[in-house]
């Protein structure tokens, strides 16, 4: 095991794990709380990466973050707004905002298909400054991730729980409940897509200050690896009605994938088979609960028919 | 007050599939009033309350509560002061969510423009919540942190009629909402609805495809046919009222006897 996974290799796993938590985190909100297919991740996520490297490069790596935040919330309006009020379906728009997001990305990094942020400062940067011991010097990345999720975590759980997030989760719960519930459905799906599009961007601002650069196809199939972390995720909490474990495991199954990820990489897996490989663990991941339960029926089937045929030798 | 005036609503207009589905309804409702109302299939009753709670909009006429010209008013705005149980028990609640959660959140009629969005469920409301729930006498009030979609048919429509409740509605409209129940749930949850109707004075608007009932239940009947108001009766004359009465002016007044299986199933059976 040492050699094959080393700390090192767990350790950027859990680092990017961290990072694509955020973006399983807002598909939980948009698929699994408000039941709405929100397929504008992939430009979301680019979004929040050009507009992060931008601000980090103008010199202001903190501000960067809000910054990404607000453009991804920008971008989850949009979708909200072809939906709500423009009767676009959910998964249209999604695509078309994904689509059209593809330019404004372009143009936000000034019509360049990449961008560098070597040479400056970043969050990450900044925080190696903070000690000079030998742990933290190894660990810091993970630490401040680590601590960013637990504090996004933290605040969506309050906010779930508030009058607000109720409603918004009986958006997505029953939709006959809240017209009968004096809740503006538009209002709520609005909210919840731009918290769940603020998260991706967030992702998004990180990745480009953890990469130190943004490149404009970043984005391309992030929406399936997030989908297969939630869906890992979800597997451990499928059982709890209960909103903080069911958060707490998205985190779980994005970091549970990207060790899957680094276990397929050193198994000297092509970088070409990539994205195969994705989808096939995302498939994997889909696919489990059902042959899970096909092998129980299995197991009772055979139990009755034993007793069945024992009671035949009684009788 | 609860007043309809002269409403016409035709669905898929000028196609092969034009129905006509209310013409010229007009109805006129006291405060405290509690109507029972019975018809065919396709007489309109449920377009009736869609346009009371603002699913659709009419094509014509005037929809007034107390006072306040409604007819246009959005979905979500009315639904501050209209209560609605549908049919299905799992329509009204959310299954995923605790009971206290959806109990807060049809709370949240009351709360509208005092409190912030950003409060959470207080330890005073969970009080008032379970000395709510255990009126129902069915012990939800143990259970308050379940999930909904573990409850039964019966109890989550109880569970809806104290949502649609919890704050008084100006007008309670229930449609056959113990239909989908087997008949002694069906009583209970009954039995409720009168208690908390009566209890509260609230104007209520009840479907049902029982006739007994229709007649037993609150002060008034109304009989729809075509997407009007066919027969209204109070008062003395209806506490004479037989099933056979009922089946026979209604036969008058539409011009044909009431078509519908599940009504005439329930008068057979009729006391």
């Amino acid at each position: 095991m040492g050699n094959f996974l080393t700390v090192q290799i767990v350790q950027t796993a859990m680092e990017i794990g961290l990072i694509y938590s955020l973006i399983a985190l807002s598909l939980f909100i948009s698929f699994s709380i408000l039941n709405i297919c929100d397929l504008s991740t992939d430009g979301c996520y680019t979004l929040g990466c050009a507009v992060g490297a931008v601000v980090t490069i103008a010199g202001h790596p903190l501000l960067a973050i809000p910054a990404s935040m607000a453009a991804g919330a920008c971008s989850g309006f949009i979708t909200a707004l072809l939906q709500t009020r423009f009767g676009v379906q959910s998964i249209l728009a999604g695509i078309i905002v994904n689509t059209g997001l593809y330019t404004v990305n372009l143009a936000v990094m000034g019509f360049s298909s990449n961008l560098s942020i070597f040479g400056t400062d970043t969050i990450f940067s900044l925080a190696k400054g903070l000690s000079g011991a030998a742990w933290w010097q190894s660990w810091y990345k993970l630490i401040m991730l680590g601590l960013i999720v637990a504090l996004v975590c933290i605040v969506l759980y309050w906010f779930l729980g508030t009058r607000l997030g109720l409603s918004i989760r009986a958006t997505g719960d029953s939709p006959a409940m809240v017209k009968a519930s004096s809740i503006n459905p538009a209002f709520t799906i609005t909210v919840g897509l731009c918290i769940s599009n603020s998260l991706t961007g967030l992702a998004g601002s990180l990745i480009a200050q953890y990469n130190k650069t943004s490149d404009i196809n970043l984005g391309t199939g992030m929406v399936t690896i997030a989908l297969a972390s939630l869906v890992i995720g979800e597997s451990f909490s499928r059982k709890s009605g209960n909103m903080a474990v069911r958060i707490l495991c998205v985190p779980l199954g994005s970091c549970l994938y990207r060790l899957i990820v680094s276990i397929a990489l050193r198994l000297n897996i092509p970088t070409e088979a990539f994205k195969l490989v994705s989808a096939v663990i995302v498939a994997i991941a889909l696919i489990l609960p059902q042959v899970k339960s096909s092998l129980q029926l299995r197991v009772k089937m055979h139990r009755v028919r034993q007793t069945a045929k024992g009671g035949e030798k009684d009788a | 007050m609860l007043e309809l005036k002269n409403i016409f609503m035709t669905f898929n207009p000028g196609t092969v599939n034009e129905k006509k589905a209310l013409e010229g309804l007009s109805l006129k409702l006291d405060t405290g009033d509690f109507a029972t109302i019975i018809g065919s299939n396709g007489a309109g009753k449920s377009t009736m309350f869609n346009m009371i709670t603002g699913t659709y909009f009419p094509d014509e006429g005037q929809i007034i509560l107390d006072g306040d010209d409604i007819t246009f008013v959005r979905e979500h705005i009315r639904s501050r002061y209209i209560g609605r149980l549908f049919q299905d028990p799992l329509m009204g609640t959310a299954p995923n969510m605790t009971i206290e959660e959806n109990l807060s959140v049809a709370y949240l009629r009351a709360s509208i423009g005092n409190r912030g969005s950003f409060s959470r469920i207080s330890k005073k409301e969970k009080e008032f919540f379970r000395e709510k729930l255990s009126l129902l006498g069915m012990g939800l009030e143990d259970r308050m942190t379940s999930p909904v979609g573990l409850l039964s048919g019966g109890q989550r429509q109880a569970l809806t009629l104290l949502m649609a409740t919890v704050v008084t509605p100006r007008i309670l409209l229930l449609d056959e909402h113990t239909a989908a129940l087997d008949p002694a749930t069906a009583d209970k949850v009954l039995e409720l609805t009168r208690e908390v109707v009566e209890d509260r004075k609230i104007t209520c608007m009840m479907v049902t495809h029982n006739m007994q009932q229709a007649l037993d239940l609150g002060n008034r009947t109304l009989m729809m046919s075509d997407g009007r108001i066919v027969f209204d009766t109070a008062g003395q004359e209806r506490a004479g009222m037989t099933v056979n009465d009922l089946l026979r002016r209604f036969a008058q007044q539409a011009g044909h006897s009431l078509s519908n299986d599940r009504i005439l199933l329930s008068t057979e059976e009729g006391r």
